[in-house]
């Protein structure tokens, strides 16, 4: 019994942690697809982005990806803004955004990851880091750094994100969005421009949760889509466009697949965020904390 | 054109062209041809329910593969022939729209959307696991040595048979477009909650229209494990046949059963002499883009520019 009890508290702590970085990779799902309501499919296109830029000056000059990442934040958020200007203009000012926007958003993930291919081909990339290989012991429990680190940033830019929504006069515009864009527009604010440096920040957290990413794992470009399903279904699980969900979803979420690849094999794992979405969208779509 | 006399032309020209192409010396224009027609059979599905509907369905390349694997349980559990595994992929693709639809069309267009992706995502680790049909190292399908009607080799009769399941496809399309059942889809198309109103049985319609478009991208599967006597998962789920199913109806226009028809014959040509002359890669980005371009700057596709001119050259 001894074993297995330390097989699951090893579990629940590689669960917990990885749902850290789940909230990191949804949070922006949360906004863009939660509160503003645009429905970004290409968000994890953005995260692979981001994990090979980290990657790219990580090789060259060994600078730790997640610096660069915070670093380079800006140009993702510059990015965010083209795009949400594009979308805006062809699709939402039409009223067509939920076929033609979608279909959109769904070639630019294509466009996205074929790109990275034919650049970097189909390997597997890493980074090097000081923390990489350090793993911490707690008596029978492991804290790898290469986890415990993309969490404590992870944490640190989630609790920041959700503290810039609610404290501050922009981040409570972005909530008004959320309830209601015509009340908005008689409060004399500009729901267009609330929106599309929202859409930004969300983009920018996508780019630093990429460079998370490649700490804990190796990259290649098709992995992207495979977290589609996982940052929405944290999205739908915590309840649309509440951070605090998004968090919670996020740990439910990392603790499943945790135990899913504790106990029958790694390979199911990535189902169990797709089957739990499913799930989700079946029986409970206002999500755990949704009204 | 009634409904009838137009299944009894597609379909004689069909039989007709797949029976006058036999000619052609160049084994590899079967193949080409082949897979162009793939793409016409999963545009023209997918239109059902994208275009006529307006729900967007990014899991093609499940119901695709659901039709693909259904040959090959049946091969490996009773050496089942070809009719056999087209019938029952076709059926087997409909039930699993019908419980995706079931489940999800209550909700939000979008919520849909995403399903139909996790779908994909969960058919494809399913299949990696599941040893019978090969799991991840895939399956062979033995293609059998007699060939009917007297044809030269096994590749000459799938492609016949997929020309003759594309005219199906255009002739239920079209069916659908006409019936009063597409006149419900339109309205739900353009304003759901009229629709609604109105005494349309909306969620009726919706996941009769998503059974008749997945049964379709189930039945284009069916062939493929014979198409190269081997099959694989991440072949057989590949996001191309998805983001194609999407691109080639959005390319040719989305508003008639023509669109998509043009729209695969097009982009499937160009794709066949890109993947020859430079590389798969590319012909993928080539697709990507397009379907940006076309999403973006002429939402209508080529059917829209044809009406714009109609418009015009009647005034």
């Amino acid at each position: 019994m001894e074993v297995s009890w330390a097989l699951l508290a090893n579990a629940v702590i590689a669960g917990l942690l990885l749902g850290g970085f789940y909230a990191a990779m949804s949070v922006g799902i949360s906004i863009s697809f939660g509160m503003l309501d645009v429905v970004n499919i290409a968000h994890p296109a953005f995260i692979i982005l981001g994990s090979y830029i980290a990657y790219i000056v990580n090789e060259r000059f060994g600078f730790d990806p997640i610096v660069v990442s915070v670093a380079v934040s800006p140009l993702f958020f510059l990015l965010g803004m083209i795009l949400y200007r594009i979308y805006y203009i062809c699709f939402e000012r039409r009223g067509q955004e939920s076929l033609r926007g979608l279909a959109f958003f769904f070639g630019i993930l294509f466009i996205t990851e074929v790109a990275l291919v034919l650049v970097f081909g189909v390997d597997y990339r890493m980074v090097s880091t000081r923390y990489g290989d350090v793993t911490w012991r707690l008596g029978p429990v492991d804290f790898p750094m290469r986890l415990v680190v993309p969490f404590l940033v992870s944490m640190v830019m989630v609790v920041g994100v959700q503290l810039f929504l609610t404290r501050t006069f922009f981040g409570r515009a972005v909530l008004a969005v959320a309830q209601d864009q015509l009340a908005l527009r008689l409060m004399g604010v500009n729901p267009v421009r609330v929106k599309e440096l929202a859409f930004a920040l969300s983009i920018a957290t996508a780019g630093v949760a990429g460079s998370f990413l490649i700490v804990i794992q190796p990259v290649q470009p098709a992995i992207g889509r495979e977290f589609i399903g996982l940052v929405f279904a944290v999205c739908v699980l915590g309840g649309m466009g509440s951070i605090l969900g998004t968090l919670l979803g996020a740990f439910v979420l990392g603790l499943a697949e945790s135990f899913t690849s504790t106990f029958f094999g790694p390979s199911w794992a990535p189902a169990v965020s797709f089957g739990l979405l499913l799930a989700t969208l079946a029986f409970r779509p206002s999500g755990i904390l949704g009204r | 054109m009634s409904n009838k006399i137009f299944a009894v032309v597609t379909l004689t020209v069909a039989i007709a062209l797949a029976a006058v192409t036999q000619l052609i010396p160049n084994e590899y224009f079967f193949s080409a041809a082949y897979t162009v027609l793939l793409f016409v059979i999963l545009a023209t599905a997918w239109n059902i329910l994208g275009g006529y509907t307006g729900y967007v369905n990014f899991g093609s390349a499940a119901f695709f593969a659901i039709g693909a694997y259904t040959t090959v349980f049946l091969y490996n559990a009773f050496k089942a022939p070809l009719p056999v595994g087209i019938v029952a992929g076709t059926l087997v693709a409909g039930l699993a729209g019908l419980g995706l639809g079931y489940l999800t069309l209550r909700l939000r267009g979008v919520f849909f959307a995403i399903a139909s992706l996790a779908l994909a995502v969960v058919l494809y680790i399913f299949v990696v696991n599941w040893d019978y049909v090969g799991g991840a190292r895939g399956a062979y399908v033995l293609q059998p040595r007699d060939v009917p009607f007297g044809l030269p080799r096994y590749i000459h009769l799938i492609y016949a048979v997929q020309l003759v399941m594309a005219g199906f496809a255009l002739v239920v399309a079209r069916a659908i477009e006409r019936s009063t059942l597409g006149r419900g889809l339109a309205a739900i198309r353009d304003d759901e909650l009229a629709a609604e109103c109105s005494g349309v049985p909306t969620l009726k319609l919706k996941i009769l229209s998503t059974m008749a478009s997945c049964a379709l991208m189930g039945m284009a599967g069916t062939t493929f494990p014979y198409y190269l006597s081997y099959i694989e998962p991440s072949s057989a789920f590949s996001l191309s046949y998805a983001v194609n199913s999407i691109a080639m109806p959005l390319i040719g226009g989305m508003m008639s059963w023509m669109g998509p028809l043009i729209g695969a014959v097009l982009l499937g040509s160009v794709q066949q002499l890109v993947q020859v002359t430079v590389s798969s890669a590319w012909n993928l980005l080539i697709v990507g883009v397009l379907l940006v371009l076309f999403v973006t700057l002429a939402p209508n596709g080529i059917m829209g520019w044809v009406d714009a001119w109609r418009r015009r050259k009647g005034r």
